[in-house]
């Protein structure tokens, strides 16, 4: 992918606030760097997205040039959560438990139709949350049935770029960037 | 008084529950069980459903017949086609309609093709669960090879919904046969592989013979399908029994095993890759020339009455059974999931071994859990 495309979202460079102390900015950018590098996601997959991220982890995709290559079992260990496929109205507690087992900074990718709205299953079904943000806050959506493993790395270094935006002075910044 | 200094000791002998899932990187999905431990024993498990049950039969309802092959593709998302497949020829069998022998040549080999694929996947995540994770990665890189022969003819990686009733959306890329050629000529050396790094292994030897046995009786009692099935050598093989799509037509060997034992169960998978190369080789050269689809009314109406069409996915046998008043969207559609009932089998499988085994076990029996809920 060219520069350019992947730059096509201009107005997430306007939220980084430009002076402050060299000490802060200095420690932001080494912290910054340090936390978009080594996202450990969460084992939690509930559908057909999770053969998908797997493709992404396997061999020809291989996300672990992007530093995440670490599944964690437990939610206490990871950094990431990346909704892969639907959320019913059953398992939506135990997703906000997991979310809120996750220690800070903490970020959500809802991968798929399924997480992003409810996707094919939107009409005409009494069990599914229509919509993963109806939940937890979402930090990148990527749409498709299933998502490509492509356009999963591509949601992900979209986060990456997110989380470099983040500063010491303003914490949870991505949060106040939806 | 003397104060009592030493804690209470713990009855051994008292159960205990445990509580896998439904968040459980080793249950394959957001299957969650309740096993009740006597030590490390497993005296009984019991799954609970619904984690990802989202009302597919109840939104079949709503759909035209058409419609209802693309909810299909995400139950058993691993073997799409196979889903894709028993609706289309139910709707055929209702429809009195005749499809053209290269559509039912191309069925047969994707079919094939997919059941390698899912049990390639199996490979990997089982061997994951033994500890191994470099199988995880050869199974994922060979999958790749088919999943590039499906994106260039269906346009997709994983849910194609390929099929329609009466024929397919499309004809095969030109470049088709030659890429299942050539992936049949790499993965006849690359099984090779699998078996030397985890058929021989001794520790997973270890760890899976003789343990969670099933015999034939328990598994025609329970229902227990596909190769798990056959691995306790019930012949439930629904391409020989009920033949569909050109496998009567095929020389292929139904794989049956004795033991029943989860090493069984491993085999049975291993050998079957083999045999679907087989198949796939028999059919790949002799596509016939003609049209991709037969010719079918823009709205269909299956006539009144009850139909049930069965086939064989990856994990054992598929059933539909489809009410219809006459409408253009069934009355009641209810699948028969092999996942469902190989599922009810887990219970009596596991009572009496280590809860370590249960990983295997059930990494064996090769569940896919939104089949399970639908």
């Amino acid at each position: 992918m060219k520069e350019a495309d992947f730059r096509d979202n201009e107005t997430l460079e306007l939220y980084k606030q430009s002076g402050g102390n060299i000490l802060v900015t200095t420690l932001d950018a080494v912290i910054d760097w340090g936390r978009s590098n080594s996202l450990w996601p969460l084992t939690f997959a509930t559908s057909c997205c999770a053969i998908e991220m797997m493709a992404a982890a396997a061999p020809r995709h291989d996300f672990s040039r992007f530093g995440m290559e670490v599944y964690r079992a437990s939610p206490r260990q990871a950094d990431m959560i990346v909704v892969a496929g639907t959320i019913v109205n059953k398992m939506a507690p135990v997703l906000k438990r997991l979310y809120d087992q996750m220690s800070d900074p903490k970020y959500v990718i809802a991968m798929g139709a399924c997480a992003v709205s409810g996707g094919p299953f939107f009409y005409n079904s009494y069990h599914v949350v229509r919509g993963v943000d109806h939940i937890i806050p979402v930090d990148v959506y990527i749409p498709g049935c299933p998502v490509r493993p492509e356009a999963l790395l591509y949601g992900v270094m979209q986060l990456q770029r997110k989380i470099k935006l983040e500063s010491l002075t303003n914490p949870r910044k991505t949060e106040n960037l939806k | 008084m003397k104060e009592d200094i030493n804690p209470p000791v713990r009855n051994i002998e008292e159960e205990y529950h445990i509580n896998i899932g439904p968040q459980h990187p080793s249950t394959h999905g957001v299957l969650r069980l309740v096993a009740s431990l006597k030590g490390e024993t497993v005296t009984s498990l019991k799954p609970h459903c619904g984690y990802i049950h989202r009302g597919i039969e109840k939104m079949c309802e709503k759909d035209t017949y058409p419609q209802v092959i693309h909810l299909t593709d995400r139950m058993d998302y691993l073997s799409a086609h196979i889903n894709n497949h028993v609706v289309c020829l139910l709707v055929e069998k209702a429809l009195e309609v005749d499809v053209p022998e290269r559509v039912q040549y191309i069925r047969t080999i994707m079919d094939e093709l997919t059941r390698i694929a899912s049990h390639q996947l199996w490979w990997g995540c089982f061997g994951m669960d033994m500890g191994g994770q470099t199988c995880l990665l050869y199974g994922m890189r060979d999958r790749e090879k088919i999943l590039d022969a499906f994106e260039e003819s269906c346009g997709s990686r994983l849910l194609h919904s390929y099929y329609t009733p009466g024929g397919l959306m499309k004809d095969i890329h030109p470049n088709f046969q030659k890429k299942v050629k050539d992936f049949i000529k790499y993965f006849r050396k690359k099984i090779h592989d699998y078996d030397c790094i985890l058929t021989g292994n001794v520790i997973m030897q270890e760890r899976t013979k003789g343990v969670g046995i099933l015999t034939k009786e328990e598994a025609i009692d329970y229902g227990v399908t596909g190769p798990t099935g056959r691995a306790s050598g019930f012949s439930c093989d629904v391409r020989k029994r009920y033949p569909y799509g050109v496998y009567d037509r095929v020389g292929f060997k139904e794989i049956l095993g004795t033991k029943g034992d989860t090493f069984e169960r491993y085999m049975m998978r291993m050998l079957e890759m083999r045999e679907s190369m087989n198949i796939i080789e028999q059919l790949i050269d002799n596509i016939p020339a003609g049209d991709y689809t037969a010719k079918m009314k823009a709205v269909l109406k299956l006539p009144a009455g009850e139909y049930y069409q069965r086939v064989e996915s990856a994990r054992g046998e598929l059933g539909v059974y489809v009410v219809s008043d006459g409408n253009k969207s069934p009355y009641r559609m209810k699948f028969r999931s092999p996942n469902f009932s190989n599922l009810s089998a887990l219970d009596h499988i596991c009572r009496g071994f280590k809860i370590a085994d249960l990983i295997a076990i059930s990494g064996s029996l090769d569940f896919v859990i939104p089949d399970i809920d639908r």
